[in-house]
C-alpha cells in the first residue's frame, strides 16, 4: 500500500487531499477543470455558490499562517460552509493533550472536513487514519512533506499560461531540501505529464536522492534555467542560516536569486512564481516579483477556485453535477 | 527436579554439536548430552521428537521498561514474553528511570527478575552518571553489583575526552563496554535512513555518517584504551565492513545488529508506519543485505531483539513525534529460523549468533548445552507455521513491525534452570 490510497476512495475518487503524489492525471485535470468553473465566482457581485451549505468545516492549524488559512477560509465560505477557524498553539499538545485528544474533541462537535497545517510530516496522513467515515482532510502543509493545494494552484497558474504541459521545461529554485511546497509540485508536474522538472539549489538545501523524484539537480542557477517555460522561487527561511546551511543572505541572493539579468537565461516569455511570502532582495528582486514576467499575484487569487474545487470534491461534489442545487 | 529430553535434534554451538540425542538434566544443571545415563531416573520426560533442543538465547539488548516505564511494560509480563520466545538471559540496557548508575537499581532489577522466575537479567551499567555523559558512573560498585558490562544505551557521550576516560575507566575496572555509535550533530533531529523514502516522506533524514563517524571515533578510542568493546545495534553496511577491518587488525571488539533491522529496509516506514520508526533507523536494501552476510560470516557476532515494548500512545502520533523501537522477544527466533529455512545459515551458525557468541560478549560460562552448565534450554518446531498477531503477544508492547507475517517455527518448551517456564 501506499502512503497515498488512503486519499482515495474506492472508486478512485478523492475523499481527503493530502498529496499530489500518486494521482492520476485524469484526476489532476479534473481539479484543475473543476477549479476553472469557480474561477468566475470571485467575480460576480454575489461570490458563493451554496455546494457546503450546512457543512462545517475548520481550519486545524497547528503552524502559523496567515495567507493560507485565509484562503482557505474565503474559499469554505464561497461555497457556503461554516468555518471555524482553530490555532492551536503547539504548547497546549505539549501540555498532555495529544494531538488524538485533539481531534476527537473537534469531532464530538461533529465537523465535516478538517485543514490541518501541522508542522511534522505526515500528521494529515495522521489525522485522516484517526477521522470518522464522511469527514475530510485536506491538508494545508505537512512539515516538509505536503502543500499539496499550493502545488494545485501552481500548476493552475502555469496551464493558464502555458497549457502544453509535455513540452514544459520548469525549474524550481531555492530550499527544497525543507520545502513541501517542491515535493508537491514535483509530484502535480510530473503528474500531469511534464518531462523536464529541474531542481536548483546549493547541495546543503537539497535532501539525499531527489532525482529518484523524477527531476534533474542543478548547483547553478543560471545553468539550470536555462530555456525553461516557468521559474518557481521558493521561499528562504531566515533560520537557514543557523546550523551551516548557508553563511548569509546576501551570498544566497547573489548565488540563487533571481535578477532580471540572470533570468535572461530562461525562454523569452518565462514566467515566474513564489508561494509567497517574498522575501525581497533574498530569492528574488523586486524588480522580478513585481515585473510583467511574474504571475505571484494570480497565484493568490487561484489559490482560492483550487481550494474551493478540491474541498467540494471531497465533500462528495462532482464538477459540472449538483452545482444547480437548490 | 530431574528432567529428560528424548530424541531431540541437540543443537549446540559452543561445542559444534549437531546430533540426535537427550539431554539429562538435574539440580538446573545439565548432566548429559547425548545419551542419557544409565542410573538417570527422571521425574518428567519429554519426547522432542522431531523437534530441536538448543541454548536458551541470550539476548544483549532488551528493554522491560522498569523501573520507570511501567505504563508501558514491566518485568514480570515481559519475562513471560521472552520465555515464550526462547530467551533465557537478557542484557538490560541502563536507560531506565532512575539510570543505573547505583547498585541500588541493579538490585531491584535483580529482585524483579527472581520473582518472575522466567528470565536471568544482566543490567548493563551507565557509564556515566545518569547517562548524561558528563561524571563517571561508579562503575566498579556497579560491577560488584552484577552488573555485566558498561554502555551509553544509545545516548552519545558527545565530549570525546569524557568519552576516552569512561573508556579507560572501564578497561581498569574490568568491565567490556557497550557502544552504540551513534553522532549527535549528524543525527540531528533525524528520524529516517537518509535517501529516497526519507525524500518522499520529508522525514528529517539520518545519515549513514551519523552512525560510521561515531564507529570510527570509538574504534581509535577503544584501540587507544585497551578496553574490550561491543558495538550495538550496527545499521549499516559500512559499519559492518570497518567492524570486520577492526578485528583483522587485531582490536578486541565484537558486534551485535538487531533483528528489525535484518528483516526491514527503509522501503518499510511508508505510509508513516510507526511501527517501523527504529533507531538506528532501518536502511537501505544493499545494508540489510550486508548486515545478514555479516551475520552468516560471524563478522557480527550476535543478533539481539532490542526490545522496546511501549504503549498504545507512543507510537499514535506523527511519525517523528512517535517513539522509536519495536517489540520484538517473540519474533526474534521465527525471524533468524528463515535464514535457516531459505540456507543461507546453518541452523548452529544461526543459533551461535543468539548463544554462544553473545555468551563470549559478556563472558557467560551459559548459551551451550556443555555438561554442567546452567540447564537453560529450549525446544523448537523449526517447521510449525504461525502468524504474527499483534493481540496474541505476551509481551505489553504491541508495537510490532511483523503483525500479520507468516513464521514457520515456534518454541514449545522454554527450561530455565531446570525448570520449566514456558511450553506452548
Amino acid at each position: 500500500m501506499t502512503a497515498d490510497n488512503i486519499q482515495l476512495d474506492d472508486q478512485g475518487r478523492l475523499k481527503h487531499f493530502l498529496s499530489t503524489e500518486g494521482l492520476s492525471r485524469q484526476l489532476l485535470t479534473e481539479i484543475l477543470d473543476y477549479a476553472e468553473s469557480f474561477a468566475g465566482v470571485s467575480g460576480r457581485a454575489v461570490k458563493k455558490v451554496p455546494l457546503l451549505r450546512g457543512r462545517t468545516i475548520v481550519n486545524l492549524f497547528f503552524e502559523a499562517s496567515t495567507r493560507t488559512r485565509t484562503t482557505f477560509e474565503l474559499a469554505a465560505k464561497r461555497l457556503s460552509a461554516d468555518v471555524l477557524n482553530l490555532n492551536v498553539d503547539a504548547s497546549a499538545t505539549s501540555k498532555g493533550e495529544s494531538l488524538q485528544d485533539t481531534l476527537h474533541n473537534l469531532e464530538a462537535m461533529h465537523c465535516d472536513m478538517f485543514i490541518v497545517r501541522h508542522n511534522n510530516s505526515g500528521a494529515a496522513h495522521f489525522i485522516a487514519r484517526q477521522v470518522a467515515p464522511g469527514v475530510a482532510v485536506i491538508n494545508a502543509g505537512d512539515g516538509r512533506h505536503a502543500h499539496p493545494t499550493q502545488a494545485m494552484l501552481d500548476v493552475f497558474t502555469i496551464r493558464r499560461h502555458k497549457p502544453d504541459f509535455e513540452s514544459l521545461k520548469v525549474a524550481i529554485v531555492g530550499d527544497i531540501m525543507h520545502s513541501r511546497v517542491a515535493r508537491s509540485e514535483i509530484h502535480a508536474l510530473k503528474g500531469l505529464g511534464v518531462n523536464d522538472v529541474r531542481v536548483i539549489a546549493p547541495r546543503t538545501l537539497l535532501p539525499a536522492a531527489i532525482e529518484t523524484l523524477g527531476v534533474q539537480v542543478h548547483d547553478r542557477l543560471e545553468e539550470g534555467i536555462d530555456g525553461v517555460d516557468v521559474v518557481m522561487m521558493l521561499r528562504l527561511q531566515r533560520e537557514r542560516m543557523h546550523g551551516a546551511l548557508l553563511p548569509s543572505e546576501n551570498e544566497f541572493f547573489n548565488t540563487y536569486g533571481l535578477t532580471e539579468k540572470k533570468l535572461r537565461a530562461a525562454k523569452a516569455d518565462a514566467i515566474v512564481m513564489h508561494p509567497g511570502p517574498i522575501n525581497r532582495g533574498v530569492e528574488i528582486d523586486s524588480r522580478v516579483a513585481d515585473g510583467n514576467r511574474s504571475v505571484i499575484l494570480q497565484q493568490v487569487s487561484h489559490g482560492i477556485a483550487i481550494r474551493m474545487a478540491v474541498m467540494a470534491m471531497t465533500m462528495g461534489r462532482k464538477p459540472g453535477g449538483e452545482e444547480a442545487e437548490e | 527436579m530431574k528432567l529428560l529430553i528424548k530424541n531431540a535434534r541437540l543443537l549446540d554451538p559452543a561445542t559444534e554439536t549437531d546430533k540426535k540425542g537427550s539431554l539429562a538434566v538435574a539440580k538446573g544443571r545439565i548432566v548429559a548430552m547425548g545419551r542419557k545415563p544409565n542410573d538417570f531416573t527422571p521425574d518428567k520426560e519429554i519426547d522432542a521428537a522431531g523437534r530441536w533442543a538448543c541454548p536458551g538465547i541470550i539476548d544483549l539488548g532488551a528493554r522491560f521498561r522498569e523501573p520507570g516505564l511501567e505504563h508501558k511494560a514491566a518485568i514480570a509480563g515481559e519475562a513471560r514474553a521472552a520465555a515464550a520466545g526462547g530467551i533465557t538471559t537478557v542484557c538490560y540496557p541502563p536507560d531506565t528511570d532512575p539510570v543505573i548508575d547505583t547498585s541500588a537499581v541493579v538490585e531491584l532489577i535483580h529482585r524483579r527478575a527472581d520473582a518472575s522466575g522466567r528470565i536471568r537479567i544482566h543490567p548493563i551499567a551507565a557509564l556515566t552518571r545518569g547517562l548524561a555523559g558528563e561524571y563517571l558512573a561508579e562503575m566498579a560498585e556497579l560491577k560488584e553489583a552484577g552488573c555485566v558490562a558498561a554502555g551509553n544505551a544509545g545516548r552519545p557521550i558527545v565530549n570525546t575526552q569524557i568519552l576516552r576516560r569512561a573508556l579507560e575507566y572501564a578497561a581498569s575496572v574490568g568491565l567490556p563496554v557497550f557502544i552504540q555509535p551513534e553522532d549527535s550533530f549528524l543525527r540531528n533531529n533525524g528520524v529516517a535512513h537518509e535517501g529516497a523514502m526519507s525524500t518522499r516522506l520529508g522525514l528529517p533524514p539520518i545519515a549513514e555518517t551519523a552512525e560510521t563517524v561515531a564507529l570510527q571515533q570509538a574504534l581509535l578510542l577503544v584501540e587507544q584504551t585497551g578496553v574490550r568493546a561491543h558495538f550495538c545495534r550496527l545499521s549499516t553496511a559500512r559499519s559492518a565492513a570497518m567492524i570486520g577491518a577492526a578485528k583483522k587488525s587485531g582490536l578486541p571488539v565484537t558486534a551485535d545488529a538487531a533483528v528489525a533491522n535484518l528483516f526491514l529496509t527503509d522501503m518499510d516506514i511508508d505510509g508513516y508506519n510507526t511501527d517501523c520508526h527504529l533507531i538506528p533507523p532501518l536502511r537501505g536494501q544493499a545494508d540489510r543485505d550486508a548486515l545478514l552476510r555479516g551475520v552468516a560470516d560471524g563478522t557480527i557476532d550476535a543478533v539481539c531483539s532490542d526490545h522496546q515494548p511501549h504503549d498504545f500512545d507512543a507510537k499514535a502520533a506523527p511519525f517523528s513525534l512517535s517513539e522509536p523501537g519495536a517489540s520484538t522477544l517473540e519474533v526474534l527466533l521465527p525471524l533468524m529460523l528463515e535464514r535457516v529455512q531459505r540456507k543461507a545459515m546453518t541452523p548452529l551458525q544461526m543459533l551461535r549468533c543468539l548463544t554462544a557468541a553473545p555468551a563470549a560478549v559478556i563472558g557467560l560460562e551459559s548459551g551451550t548445552l556443555r555438561k554442567d552448565a546452567n540447564a537453560d534450554i529450549i525446544i523448537v518446531d523449526p517447521d510449525r507455521s504461525w502468524t504474527v498477531d499483534r493481540e496474541a503477544m505476551l509481551s505489553s508492547g504491541r508495537n510490532t513491525p511483523f503483525h500479520g507475517w507468516e513464521m514457520s517455527g515456534r518454541v514449545t518448551h522454554t527450561i530455565l534452570g531446570g525448570r520449566l517456564v514456558f511450553e506452548g
